[in-house]
């Protein structure tokens, strides 16, 4: 029996606290008697027999009729699935979504159809390798696919290639890939990690263009999202569903399909990892110990593959296919129920390690923005409720921030580092000022286009990924980072953990409370 | 005195020659008890039991000597062959991922095509290591277990055991079961023996009815290209390319008769050999309509069965011999 999620009270008897400290970890005692760590639960029992309750899903579906009695001879099939973002770490093959667009090709085999195309729901995101492709869909379905161009990847930018749906009441415009919008039968294939993922999310998001996505992914419905975690507070999704309305009067019939997986997040040699710090035996503490003196000696590039290279044994605890808003009303259960940790009360200090990996910098670099986004974007947002850290707090992240870009992967990314940021903070300012430049810009356009570049607007989504928290917090300390980098965001540089104490003292006084959330692995935490 | 030497060394010499003819006189010129004894008149011998074929015994094959002894000749010499003989692309194997994930993967029939000897060893090399090292394999009792010697290499080098080809008598599957109950993992070719002609034969139900008696699954396998490169009939290995196609486990569902199971594994098996040469969709598709070429190939006979296997052949690149090593000329 997997035990729930834990707030342990730190007290002088607590060994040092795990933090992740990008390709590498510190070891930080935090102030007893007024400090909490909360750990996430352990991973709940994965489904024994996988493609068995993916065919059984598939049959079964939720207020829709079975897959099978949805296909027929001369239909257009379009299947979607999630890009490199999801799961992280990339899971141990087979993938997900192998096994489970195998299942469905077997089935609109069987059907009679012919037409049909697999699409990699982009967004704004950049092109996946060909390695990255095969790791999700499996060698057989690239093999078979890819060469007859039925295999392609959404290209937000293609104006041949998007359909208008619409508009909703207050004024979102709704363009999506022209294949999907004009299918008889559109699958999506999800991998829920979060609760955030999933619903009218997938399509809404996922295989739309610039013009579509504007509309929610801007500051004001950033800020106004509390949190994304939690569908009826978020902004986000709000706009989202509102799309998904026209999408569902105006859009092809859609069947989606969700996945939620467990929380066992690393494999060996780094099961501590996941471990309560007082539970490591003599090997826990031999590995960490190895692993950290060795990482540390390591080169940057080296780690940083090492690292990249893992593959999570996390598997899937369910699957529920069918009606778009009914299998994700069960799908956002089913992450609560693995992911939820009560947590009583919000805290002055809240405290983050910043891991190696976010969802934009698989197999890539972890660059000064994606230090912002994965801290203040997805970290602090990882509540229900009320925020960890009270109004005015502060958050102290660790992560060593390197003036470091990956060229390929986000090239905008450099430019909106050294440009934009020397201008303004403020997301509402660069959006107006500085966004619509970047979003057409001729040069960002083609690298997204031809090459695995992120679109040029994306570094701007990830700023305002970060508006609610920056707007909440008092004051963002980085410790172990590179001053001028960590500067350069407007955040406050610190050397130590004790030095972020002082530092954040002049905000919230000397003896303020003090929360680390300690993941991944992945929780939510319950904010009473 | 020099005489007397003489005579001694002259004696000497004819008992040494009494000696070697003594010792190299043929064995024939004794009688019984050092031959066999001569029957009677009107006395019929009872046949003797053989210990070969069938009867042979392997259980000495799996008792950690010999085991060690086959474990370091599949990962030494058995995978270097495979490698400069048939350079095998292995393919599939994520389909077995869940049970070989299981804490104790469970026993499984493999039950590939055949087309020659270098499948066995190409087997035990491509079958993932869940399985690899509790292998038993499933060689015909008449060709593999006829004479002690090669009955001995056989048990050692490949873990065979011997099977009828054509029916799977009692003592057979008893000792498969007592195999499988133990963990082991059974290697069996359906089609009963090598393929004459370079097309698949029909299935025989031992790899179903062994299934239906020992629960254990059965996984289908395509291997393409062996009979490119020794097939039957070929006096000398042509080296080139393989591939070895592992399908989805199979069970026997409930009251399903062998039969129908053996056509279930023969059509999967089909399937798999359609996805070497084409892809993944297409052999769905194909499989879906009924119209997956067979494994037994056209029914014509004579030169246009020869003909539509070269064209089945081309269509992959299975059995080719690897290209050559661009060879650039020394400029000095």
């Amino acid at each position: 029996m997997p035990r729930p999620g834990f707030v342990l009270d730190v007290d002088k008897s607590t060994p040092p606290t795990l933090f992740w400290h990008g390709e590498g970890f510190r070891l930080e005692k935090l102030p007893p008697d007024r400090s909490r760590v909360i750990y996430a639960p352990e991973p709940h029992e994965a489904i024994d027999d996988i493609d068995g309750a993916i065919r059984a899903s598939l049959l079964n579906p939720i207020d829709m009729d079975p897959l099978p009695s949805l296909l027929f001879p001369g239909m257009k099939l379009t299947i979607a699935f999630d890009d490199v973002s999801l799961p992280l770490p990339k899971m141990r093959r087979p993938d997900l979504r192998q096994r489970i667009i195998e299942q469905v090709l077997t089935m609109a085999a069987d059907a009679g159809v012919d037409d049909v195309q697999l699409v990699a729901a982009l967004a704004l995101h950049r092109r996946m390798h060909e390695f990255e492709l095969r790791h999700a869909l499996g060698d057989r379905v690239y093999d078979a696919f890819e060469p007859r161009g039925l295999l392609t990847q959404h290209d937000a930018e293609d104006p041949d290639n998007l359909a208008f749906l619409g508009t909703t009441d207050q004024g979102e415009e709704i363009e999506i890939n022209k294949r999907a919008a004009e299918s008889d039968l559109l699958i999506y294939v999800n991998i829920n990690l979060v609760a955030m993922d999933g619903g009218w999310k997938s399509t809404a998001v996922g295989l739309a263009s610039y013009r579509s996505l504007r509309h929610h992914h801007n500051p004001t419905t950033m800020e106004a999202s509390h949190s994304f975690m939690d569908q009826h507070a978020s902004e986000l999704h709000k706009s989202t569903w509102r799309m998904g309305k026209v999408m569902r009067d105006h859009g092809p019939k859609v069947f989606q399909i969700e996945t939620t997986l467990n929380t066992d997040t690393f494999p060996q040699p780094f099961e501590f990892l996941s471990k309560r710090e007082w539970e490591w035996n003599a090997k826990d503490r031999a590995l960490f110990l190895g692993t950290a003196k060795s990482v540390a000696k390591l080169p940057a590039r080296t780690a940083r593959k090492i690292f990249q290279g893992i593959e999570a044994p996390h598997q899937m605890t369910s699957i529920q296919c069918g009606e778009v808003e009914a299998v994700h009303k069960v799908t956002t259960q089913n992450v609560y129920d693995q992911q939820l940790v009560e947590v009583e009360g919000q805290t002055d200090i809240l405290t983050m390690g910043i891991p190696y990996i976010c969802p934009y910098n698989v197999h890539s670099i972890m660059n000064p923005i994606l230090v912002m986004c994965t801290g203040l974007g997805y970290f602090f947002n990882l509540y229900r409720g009320k925020p960890l850290v009270r109004e005015g707090g502060v958050v102290i992240l660790t992560h060593p921030t390197t003036n470091e870009f990956h060229p390929v992967h986000h090239p905008s990314y450099i430019d909106f580092f050294e440009e934009v940021l020397a201008d303004t903070r403020d997301p509402h300012v660069m959006s107006q000022k500085w966004e619509k430049q970047y979003a057409e810009d001729d040069w960002y356009r083609h690298l997204y286009r031809t090459t695995n570049a992120y679109h040029g607007v994306h570094p701007f989504y990830m700023w305002y990924w970060g508006s609610h928290a920056m707007k909440h917090v008092g004051k963002v300390i980085i410790v172990g980072g590179d001053a001028a980098t960590v500067r350069k965001l407007g955040f406050t540089p610190a050397s130590t953990m004790n030095d972020a104490f002082e530092i954040a003292s002049d905000v919230v006084g000397r003896s303020p409370t003090i929360t680390h959330i300690k993941t991944p692995p992945l929780m939510i935490a319950d904010v009473k | 005195m020099v005489d007397r030497n003489l005579q001694r060394a002259q004696r000497a010499a004819g008992v040494a020659e009494d000696a070697v003819r003594r010792a190299t006189m043929p064995l024939r010129n004794f009688g019984f008890p050092y031959r066999a004894p001569t029957v009677p008149r009107g006395v019929e011998v009872p046949p003797e039991v053989s210990g070969l074929g069938a009867h042979y015994d392997t259980e000495w094959a799996r008792r950690p000597l010999a085991s060690s002894v086959r474990t370091a000749m599949v990962e030494g010499p058995v995978r270097l062959a495979a490698r400069v003989l048939a350079s095998p692309e292995i393919v599939g194997t994520d389909r077995l991922a869940d049970l070989a994930a299981l804490e104790d993967p469970p026993a499984v029939i493999f039950a590939p095509n055949h087309h020659s000897h270098l499948d066995t060893g190409l087997m035990i090399r491509s079958v993932p290591s869940a399985w690899r090292h509790k292998l038993v394999v499933a060689a015909a009792a008449d060709y593999f277990f006829d004479k002690k010697w090669k009955a001995a290499l056989s048990a050692l080098s490949l873990n065979a055991i011997p099977i009828d080809r054509e029916l799977t008598g009692r003592k057979s599957s008893d000792l498969i079961k007592r195999l499988v109950d133990d963990g082991y993992s059974l290697v069996i070719y359906p089609e009963g023996g090598r393929s004459p002609d370079g097309w698949g034969q029909d299935f025989k139900g031992g790899a179903a009815y062994l299934s239906a008696r020992t629960g254990a699954p059965v996984v289908p396998v395509f291997i393409d290209g062996t009979g490119a490169i020794f097939g039957k009939g070929m006096k000398r290995p042509k080296p080139g390319r393989t591939r070895v196609v592992f399908g989805a486990p199979l069970r026997s569902e409930d009251g399903e008769s062998t039969r129908h199971f053996n056509s279930r594994i023969e059509a999967a098996v089909t399937t798999l050999g359609d996805e070497a040469i084409t892809d993944f969709w297409t052999a769905r598709q194909r499989a879906a309509t009924g119209t997956s070429p067979a494994l037994t190939g056209p029914d014509h006979t004579g030169w246009r069965r020869d003909w539509a296997l070269a064209e089945r052949r081309k269509l992959g690149t299975a059995g080719l011999r690897r290209r050559q090593q661009r060879r650039w000329p020394d400029l000095g």
